[in-house]
């Protein structure tokens, strides 16, 4: 169940848009954002406050690359393969990441701390290669870069 | 060297909505609400030659008298900030520097078609950019240049985000107008075009983000000063051109349409990295057929790099060297498509991954002469997909096969990549 004033505050983005699917997308994210992932139970809630059917909210969910309707980590890594990082190098640096991690591409460690998944060219490409955690962008990563974005993250979690 | 679009920036940190108002910016939009009328407008938009930068290149203000006026019920006005194609990061570098060109541009294009509502559809990623938008809406809103009643002209107009998800496809025109009413975001067939039944079946109006931080300028300096920026008398205005892969110093650089290609790699960005020697480039993101050395004096302008076999696209060059399989730089290009294909259509959705296959095949060593006719049959055969998605993909497929045909002949006669040891 969601909180009462995340009830509210989507009700009224739903509200003020044109009609009540365009702000799919936004309220799919705001649930995303509380469970962690898109539940099941976040489906069948999403449908509720946008007066759809949980089909229907289900064919949005698993159409957008960052709407996880399987449970993630804490932090999501989205290493960008697209043409750009992989002429810098993008496709090593996923691996070792991997590596870094002791998971494969696509899994969660087992601490629940993150997710390592490969991502659609994420318009930054003069600053290849580069990859995504939360809203966070970051440039020209590096192996060691990385080791050291990785300690950051498990220090602040 | 003049700039249109990134003028107003400073170092390191976006402009203020008070610098950009003191150093001209909004006057544009003060010139046409108090002397122009809409026609006005958009007959200087016509007049300044400038074409879509979102790809395909479309006469801006041709696509605007498109729209028609006579239509019972709301228009629309939508930018697309969907910016995916591997590549291209134009929009980001303009926006996290200066969101003010773009809300000037789409009140003067809404003010133009008569439109009440405009959207700015911005990818996932671009969270920057779309706080940087918000505060620059709210800014113009308290100053009048934005809502109701602006200026007292009695025009009115407002501007809401809306923030995707992440998928290549929501780019496409029509399938954007899908996302944004919260669909599945497949395309749609055309006819009807968007301008005649678009969003929500109204009039609509699709825009590229660097197409309408431009139309500020136009109508501030007229038209003839617009298409004078240009570097050859065909071209018109200034391009922002993003430039990846192995150069020196990679960079979004604003230059003259019409540029020659050598001149953008060698002049502003540092040339080749060290070590490095030119072998091929995508001229202009992910869907374009490569340009080798021999393409060095193309003049990057619409016309000429579709005569020279590829096209302009985004403006996103992605260089690579001495070193680089194209094989496998296609392989990537097409499993990248194969990938964010909706699935709508069957020559896209089994096509792109047979391609995939055959170009995993050569790259590992497997591959037949054979393979080599089919797939220049696939580059004929995509082109009867639903959009331009499959087309696109096979571009890099095209250039490969009529730039390196060697290189692949190569991986089947040795039976391995030549480029790996």
């Amino acid at each position: 169940m969601i909180p009462e004033h995340m009830r509210h505050e989507l009700q009224s983005r739903i509200a003020a848009a044109v009609t009540n699917r365009e702000a799919a997308v936004d309220v799919m994210k705001t649930l995303q954002a509380h469970y962690g992932w898109l539940t099941d139970e976040a489906v069948i809630e999403a449908a509720g406050l946008l007066e759809l059917s949980p089909l229907q909210v289900e064919e949005l969910a698993t159409f957008y690359e960052m709407i996880y309707r399987r449970p993630v980590g804490r932090h999501v890594i989205h290493v960008c393969d697209s043409i750009s990082c992989w002429a810098m190098g993008g496709e090593s640096l996923l691996q070792n990441i991997a590596g870094l991690l002791g998971i494969k591409v696509g899994e969660t460690t087992p601490d629940g701390q993150f997710t390592l998944l490969p991502c659609c060219c994420l318009g930054n490409c003069g600053q290849a290669p580069t990859l995504m955690i939360g809203d966070a962008i970051f440039g020209a990563v590096t192996v060691e870069s990385a080791s050291e974005l990785l300690d950051k993250k498990r220090r602040d979690s | 060297m003049e700039q249109i679009l990134l003028r107003h920036n400073k170092p390191g940190r976006p402009v203020t909505f008070y610098e950009y108002s003191s150093e001209g910016g909004f006057v544009a939009l003060k010139k046409a609400l108090n002397t122009m009328s809409p026609d006005d407008v958009q007959q200087a938009v016509i007049d300044s030659g400038l074409r879509g930068r979102g790809g395909a290149g479309f006469p801006t203000g041709k696509k605007w008298s498109f729209v028609p006026r006579n239509l019972p019920g709301p228009r629309w006005l939508i930018c697309n900030c969907d910016e995916m194609e591997p590549g291209t990061y134009k929009d980001r570098v303009l926006l996290e520097a200066n969101p003010y060109s773009l809300v000037e541009g789409i009140v003067l294009a809404c003010y133009a078609i008569g439109v009440r509502h405009a959207f700015i559809f911005i990818r996932r990623g671009y969270e920057q950019a779309a706080a940087n938008l918000r505060r620059a809406i709210a800014e113009a809103t308290t100053a009048g240049l934005l809502g109701e009643n602006i200026l007292g002209s009695g025009f009115s107009c407002d501007i809401d985000l809306h923030i995707s998800a992440g998928r290549y496809i929501c780019g496409e025109e029509t399938a954007l107008m899908n996302a944004l009413e919260g669909k599945r975001a497949n395309p749609r067939a055309k006819p009807p075009f968007p301008a005649v039944k678009g969003l929500w079946g109204g009039p609509t109006v699709v825009n590229n983000v660097e197409s309408l931080a431009n139309i500020p300028s136009i109508i501030a300096n007229g038209p003839q000063w617009f298409k004078d920026t240009a570097a050859t008398p065909e071209a018109a205005g200034m391009k922002l051109f993003c430039v990846s892969g192995h150069v020196a110093s990679p960079a979004c650089v604003e230059l003259p349409l019409g540029m020659k290609l050598g001149e953008i790699i060698e002049g502003h960005c540092g040339g080749m990295r060290p070590g490095s020697t030119f072998k091929s480039c995508l001229p202009g993101g992910a869907s374009t057929p490569y340009f080798t050395r021999d393409h060095w004096d193309v003049p990057m302008d619409f016309d000429p790099v579709a005569k020279a076999g590829s096209r302009l696209g985004t403006g996103g060059i992605v260089v690579f060297d001495q070193h680089t399989c194209m094989v496998a730089v296609t392989l990537n290009l097409v499993r990248f498509y194969a990938r964010e294909s909706c699935g709508w259509c069957t020559p896209c959705r089994e096509g792109l991954p047979y391609v995939v296959h055959l170009l995993e095949l050569i790259e590992s060593g497997y591959g037949s002469a054979e393979h080599i006719a089919i797939l220049r049959e696939h580059v004929q055969h995509l082109n009867y997909s639903f959009c331009a998605l499959a087309p696109g993909a096979m571009g890099p497929v095209d250039g490969l096969l009529r730039h390196f045909e060697e290189e692949v002949r190569e991986h089947i006669v040795k039976g391995k990549c030549p480029c790996r040891n």
